[in-house]
């Protein structure tokens, strides 16, 4: 069929499934604007900033597990949308976005809303393309969803000059994907998978050690078969929470800087570390010459060049995590007595009494963690949560009982404040029947605030609910420990009314000081059904631990008994 | 960590972006690039990329890892049994004495390719260490200009 280049971008959309578009039109983009207004496959909805289109396709695709689209303008549209394409890249996340350009006759000449988006974009992307012939079109948006999820995922540009997207040529959207020079390896060497599994049989005591891939590569149910059947101990990075199920006996937290006791000493005792799509991120491993010194390594990952990146490996299996795992399963089988651990198990559980997950609460004040339990008491299971970054985000992955992947979504690799709301549009699109709830910061919030507008105008009712300490407590939190409390402009004592802001954008407002208040907005915003801020005051001093200082040994670990004397609210 | 040299030849797709995603890549992740030389293969879309770099062996091995990451990239090969040649153009004033240039050129496998009014090109292809010893023996005869061309390397 003939059609226009811009009437080639929908048609492609539909083909490949795409019910959400989030965006924001402009000059080079509107000839495919001009053919949205005329079709009714997919919903565009119109955020209020490009950057928060791409975090919503990003959380629409975390939810999901399907490819996020966002679509920009060139030159500021595109220039916006870049911290949205990092923060995708960095957690691996499969999204396309498309970006109109200036015409080719223009290109190079410094044009009107012309940038180089193929040269900026070029590191925080898994592949991007510039079309520079219309009849490269259809393939190449192929090529750009099925690279965005395919292998390790990511997401992809398209970048689309606008005489291309004028003219008019033949239309066939290729059901075939030649790409010689991309061939991801999936499937874990047989030899490789064989000897890990001996190594398992001999280890005294082994780790799961489970990250973002194992949610990409939907290896939960398989991860927690494994588990299971060998009763292997396990911890989560802050990407994995979820994977295990807080209800799981074997999963002992989260690891890393804030992780809880009984996992940072876990990997520091282990002799077996095994990796599931995790990648040994500095914030993970703190000191790497202090980093479980006494474990060998089988690290699976689908992507080659994270393995040996930052820790020598024994033991390296390239491949999908679920693939990997089923043959490691059919291996393993008969082969562990599930007894062997039990002695190791029974340290970790010790170690768990010694120093478990907890806080302080009062009655004086709302602690931030208190907010977070009675959340997951009241919606525990239903609810999908999002975070912004900060405080707030790391409360939040210590307590708050996920019990699936993708019940947690949070700029883990990036850490992009500004995330979070944008973000649960996304999510509540692609899951329209659970209650999604972002938890965010008053700092982080404002950093995407005009998106309560898009989520009163589409009727999104996402709840968004401000542990709010009137600090950019996180960098507070360092400034306490590290600089001798110079408060070097982390103080947001002066702030918006939150309740009448949103109520201005058509949203409703709490403004919560007290464990009942919470309670009763908390019911109160999901029975309303509209996007809701709820505003609470916690204490304004509290600190995220336990905390192993930026580059320490994970075993050195602040905790919240010793070292510390978190000052009481003002 | 102890560094060392590495020729690596790359193969890509001819793709106008290539080249930029390779040097961005280096220069991105913080990798050395010694020289860099590319041309198309005859009868293909393919470029031969050849890169001389340094580093301890943990940044090589993610050198090698990073750069077959990259989409249009085919085949990235880690040279150890190579011949490696570099080619460089050295510019002398007329005044100097044209023989001994000439006996200098050949001694490392090259030769005078242009003689003019006000000069005198040398040519000379060798090894890359072979060629850094004759533009330190060329310097006698005062050089303009020395263009070296960057490693190619073949396995054998
Ligand atoms: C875009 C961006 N800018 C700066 C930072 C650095 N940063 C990390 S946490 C933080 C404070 C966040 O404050 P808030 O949202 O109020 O969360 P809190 O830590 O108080 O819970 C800052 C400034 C960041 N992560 N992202
Ligand atoms: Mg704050």
């Amino acid at each position: 069929m003939k059609m226009k280049g811009a009437q080639m971008v929908c048609e492609a959309l539909i083909a490949e499934g795409v019910k959400t578009v989030f965006g924001y039109p402009g000059g080079a983009i509107m000839n495919v604007y001009d053919e949205i207004y005329k079709q009714d496959g997919f919903e565009h909805i119109l955020n209020r900033h490009e950057q928060a289109s791409v975090h919503a396709a990003d959380g629409y695709a975390r939810a999901s597990g399907e490819v996020g689209v966002a679509m920009v303008t060139s030159g500021p549209g595109f220039t916006n949308a870049v911290t949205g394409l990092a923060t995708a890249y960095m957690d691996s996340i499969p999204m396309v976005v498309i970006s109109g350009q200036v015409p080719l006759s223009l290109i190079g000449t410094d044009g009107f809303q012309e940038i180089d988006a193929i040269g900026i974009s070029r590191p925080c992307t898994k592949h991007n393309f510039l079309v520079r012939e219309l009849s490269d079109l259809p393939r190449i948006l192929k090529e750009a969803f099925h690279i965005a999820r395919s292998g390790r995922p990511g997401p992809v540009l398209v970048d689309i000059p606008k005489d291309i997207t004028a003219e008019i040529g033949e239309f066939v959207y290729p059901d075939r994907i030649n790409i010689p020079s991309y061939n991801p390896t999936v499937k874990g060497n047989k030899r490789q998978i064989e000897k890990a599994i001996n190594a398992i049989v001999k280890a005294k005591k082994p780790l799961l050690y489970i990250g973002g891939g194992a949610v990409l590569s939907n290896a939960s149910d398989l991860i927690r078969e494994f588990a299971q059947t060998t009763q292997i101990p396990a911890v989560e990075t802050l990407m994995a929470r979820g994977v295990m199920g807080a209800k799981n006996p074997l999963l002992l937290g989260m690891l890393g800087m804030h992780g809880n006791y009984a996992s940072n000493m876990a990997m520091s005792e282990t002799d077996l570390i095994i990796s599931l799509g995790a990648r040994f991120d500095d914030r993970v491993t703190g000191k790497l010459s202090e980093f479980a010194k006494y474990a060998k390594i089988i690290h699976i990952d689908i992507d080659p060049a994270n393995i040996g990146k930052l820790v020598n490996v024994d033991y390296p299996i390239v491949g999908d995590v679920s693939n990997v795992l089923t043959k490691l399963i059919n291996g393993i089988n008969g082969k562990v007595n599930p007894e062997a651990y039990s002695d190791w198990r029974e340290v970790l559980e010790r170690y768990d009494a010694l120093h478990p997950q907890s806080y302080e609460d009062s009655n004086k004040v709302l602690k931030p963690q208190w907010i977070i339990e009675r959340l997951g008491e009241l919606l525990g299971e239903e609810a999908i949560i999002t975070s912004d970054v900060g405080q707030h985000q790391m409360w939040t992955a210590q307590h708050y009982p996920f019990d699936r992947p993708r019940q947690w979504i949070n700029s883990g690799g990036l850490g992009t404040m500004g995330f979070g709301f944008p973000a649960s549009l996304g999510v509540k699109k692609a899951k329209p029947e659970k209650t999604v709830v972002n938890i965010t910061g008053d700092g982080s919030i404002l950093m995407n605030i005009q998106e309560l507008v898009t989520a009163a105008e589409y009727k999104i009712p996402v709840i968004n609910i401000i542990l709010n300490n009137h600090f950019l407590g996180m960098v507070r939190q360092w400034q306490t420990f590290f600089y001798e409390e110079r408060y070097s402009e982390t103080d947001l004592s002066f702030q918006p009314n939150f309740k009448a802001l949103t109520e201005a954008c058509g949203g409703v407002g709490y403004d919560v000081s007290t464990k009942k208040e919470f309670d009763e907005a908390l019911k109160d915003a999901i029975e309303k059904d509209k996007v809701a801020f709820i505003n609470v005051q916690v204490a304004r001093f509290e600190n995220v631990l336990p905390m192993v200082p930026a580059n320490g040994a994970l075993y050195n670990m602040m905790l919240p008994t010793k070292n510390i004397e978190a000052k009481e609210t003002k | 960590m102890n560094e060392v040299r590495r020729v690596i030849s790359v193969l890509v797709e001819n793709e106008s972006s290539v080249l930029s995603r390779i040097s961005g890549l280096f220069a991105g992740r913080a990798y050395n690039i010694e020289t860099l030389t590319v041309a198309p293969i005859p009868n293909s879309n393919h470029s031969h990329i050849t890169i001389a770099t340094k580093g301890d062996e943990k940044t090589l091995e993610q050198i090698t890892k990073q750069l077959h990451k990259l989409i249009p990239v085919y085949k990235v090969i880690e040279h150890n049994q190579m011949v490696e040649k570099e080619m460089v153009l050295i510019k002398f004033p007329i005044e100097q004495n044209l023989a001994d240039i000439q006996v200098l050129c050949s001694a490392y496998n090259g030769g005078i390719v242009n003689v003019g009014e006000e000069m005198i090109i040398g040519m000379v292809a060798d090894e890359p260490f072979r060629v850094k010893h004759f533009i330190e023996a060329s310097k006698r005869y005062n050089p303009i200009e020395v263009v070296r061309g960057g490693v190619v390397a073949i396995e054998r």
